[in-house]
């Protein structure tokens, strides 16, 4: 059983940050801090300069970490230095032009050797997924793909199959970002999805609030949330206790 | 696994998982369409008797003697109605969003030619506009601003990025997953997921098939050069479509040489990009060493833009199409030289097909037809203010 497979022996909490924002050191410490905190796999955001799926808090941190010269290198690099210290499951989560342009057979060997365990790509659908979901798959990294409520009864068995470690459903149609609701047709959407996979079923987009993340795990394995952490990262850049601050909001929202 | 919308390894589909239904949807839609003769019996009514096709295919004489070297002739899209080629596409993707019921169309737009096209038809066809416009654009274009406002579109400023085209199709992609079960995306050129480099080159490709009908006219004889200018690459696939198993018939396409060769300063795909991923499609991209799309530049808003369509890499690395790039300067030029000796003020994308044509060796019984995509009058205030 592998790190993700393990991480929802329980409901999990699955916390995204955008790596190198607001530095690649300060991510490292939210890694650690967010990991002692109760996150059960944290998500890595990997910076691509047009991230048609993301709302304005992320696109934000984006610019933030491409400002400061963040790279897919780094980023191996980066976890590299978390493994020394923290055995958390860690997800990449980009685009796929920055994953394709660091090469997929050499990012799949990289990202293993950096203790990488599964890896997302946004914009890229089963169709086209081929070549990446081998080179990963080779190596021993999970590839994860985005369910989403507009997919054919057809996609959603496609996706199942391509999907390995956990299947992540996007909880409505939109960018990233909070919401004040659960979309009402959610319940409805991951019954549909049980019958398509008996992989652990993660629910992401417009989480927000430890309320919300307990509706959400009534239905489902696990919990993403990435746009409130990310904006209470944002409000606390340049402060001493950011990492002590969003660590106990991580907490909060797992409670 | 079926793998839908490529041109040898380029095209497909690479969108947000929410963004594939519509996209099948409209597939669906575009293919029905095709298959019925009301759908193309109405496109064809507007384009004659709204937008004013066949546009002329106009021999330009004094051109001819000026540059001493082929028969040069002019596909006068500048006389479209709204004064551009995007028309085509637009009035075809119009007809397609009433089909499929929806109320409502998203576009986006760099310079504004696309933005006032779609604007245009959907005052047309009754149909809510939005147009996603960056503000560096709304401030250079402010005529174009207006007249999609006065066509009753709303303008939606975008300020992220570089605040150009390539953030105004981010805005556009991010407003249609999140609107997707009411709205039709526009897209205006043949760029994206597919089906729209496939469907707007359809669109588009009536410029070659009236143009080998008003050569064999003239001439007797089909064209030996066609040259058209590429930024998304509509104007260029429409006219060269329907020649390119005439493989006797060279075909040039011009990219925007901006400023110069360095990465940043133009908007060259094919001399300075590597094969990448950008709103959907996989093709030429102008990139960094990390993948990350680069900002470009060029004189003309219409040509600035790192991605290319797909069919154009496959036409690249077959051969088929030669592409080169032409400088802000020598746009310049040519556009003057357009003015002076033809009495036409070209748009400066159109322009750099001009100057690509001037470069060519030519004995004086060869014939070439520039496409000429779009009148300048949008560009008048930028010439202004560089020529003085």
């Amino acid at each position: 059983m592998n790190r993700i497979e393990k991480a929802f022996a329980r409901k999990a909490f699955i916390p995204y940050i955008t790596a190198g924002d607001p530095s690649l050191e300060v991510t490292r410490d939210l890694v650690l801090a967010m990991s002692a905190a109760g996150a059960d796999i944290i998500e890595l955001g990997v910076p691509f300069s047009d991230p048609i799926a993301d709302g304005p808090v992320i696109q934000r941190a984006t610019e933030r970490a491409l400002n400061h010269g963040v790279t897919l290198a780094k980023v191996l690099q980066l976890v590299r230095e978390i493994r020394k210290q923290s055995q958390v499951p860690l997800m990449l989560f980009s685009y796929f032009n920055p994953l394709l342009n660091y090469g997929l057979e050499r990012l799949a060997k990289d990202a293993v050797d950096a203790g990488v365990d599964g890896v997302l790509a946004s914009d890229l659908t089963v169709e086209e997924s081929e070549p990446y979901r081998s080179a990963m798959s080779r190596a021993g990294l999970n590839t994860v793909f985005l369910a989403a409520p507009t997919s054919s009864s057809e996609r959603l068995t496609t996706i199942a199959k391509a999907s390995t470690g956990f299947l992540y459903a996007v909880s409505r149609t939109g960018v990233t970002g909070e919401r004040q609701e659960l979309a009402a047709d959610l319940k409805e959407f991951l019954a549909t999805l049980r019958h398509h996979t008996k992989l652990p079923i993660a629910v992401g987009f417009g989480i927000s609030t430890p309320e919300q993340v307990r509706a959400v795990w009534q239905e489902a394995d696990g919990a993403v949330v990435g746009s409130a952490i990310v904006k209470e990262i944002e409000r606390h850049i340049g402060k001493s206790d950011l990492v002590d601050r969003v660590a106990a909001f991580s907490k909060w929202l797992r409670a | 696994m079926s793998t839908k919308g490529h041109f040898g390894d380029y095209g497909g589909q690479f969108v947000p998982e929410t963004l594939m239904h519509p996209l099948e949807e409209l597939e669906a839609a575009y293919d029905a369409a095709q298959r019925d003769p009301a759908f193309h019996a109405r496109l064809d009514d507007l384009y004659r008797n709204y937008s004013g096709r066949p546009t002329p295919l106009y021999f330009a004489e004094r051109l001819t003697s000026e540059w001493g070297g082929g028969r040069i002739y002019l596909k006068r899209e500048d006389l479209n109605h709204t004064g551009a080629h995007k028309i085509n596409h637009c009035l075809g993707q119009g007809l397609l969003a009433v089909r499929m019921g929806k109320k409502r169309v998203i576009a986006e737009t760099g310079a504004g030619q696309h933005g006032v096209a779609s604007a245009t038809v959907c005052a047309l066809l009754g149909l809510e506009c939005d147009v996603y416009m960056g503000e560096e654009d709304i401030r250079r274009q402010e005529l174009n601003v207006f007249r999609m406002k006065l066509l009753g579109a709303r303008v939606i400023p975008v300020s992220s990025g570089s605040k150009t085209l390539k953030d105004s199709i981010n805005e556009a992609m991010r407003d249609w997953v999140t609107n997707v079960r009411t709205t039709y995306y526009m897209l205006g050129s043949v760029l994206g997921p597919h089906p729209y480099p496939t469907m707007v080159r359809d669109f588009q490709s009536v410029i070659g098939r009236e143009v080998r009908v008003q050569i064999i006219e003239k001439e007797g004889r089909l064209p030996d050069v066609l040259v058209a200018c590429v930024g998304g690459g509509s104007n260029s696939i429409g006219l060269f479509y329907d020649f390119v198993q005439d493989s006797r018939i060279q075909m040039i396409g011009v990219e925007a040489g901006g400023r110069g060769p360095k990465l940043g300063d133009h908007a060259a795909r094919f001399s300075g990009g590597r094969p990448g991923v950008l709103h959907g499609t996989y093709s030429y991209i102008l990139q960094d060493a990390d993948g990350q799309v680069v900002p470009t530049h060029s004189v003309s808003a219409g040509l600035d833009y790192p991605a290319v369509g797909p069919e154009h890499a496959t036409l690249h690395d077959t051969g088929r199409v030669t592409y080169t790039s032409i400088d802000d300067r020598e746009a310049l030029a040519a556009f003057n030289e357009l003015c002076r000796l033809e009495g036409i003020i070209p748009a400066l994308e159109s322009a750099h097909a001009v100057a690509q044509a001037k470069k060519l060796k030519l004995s004086p019984d060869q014939i070439v037809v520039i496409n000429l995509s779009g009148r300048g009058d949008k560009d008048v205030a930028e010439v202004m203010r560089i020529i003085g």
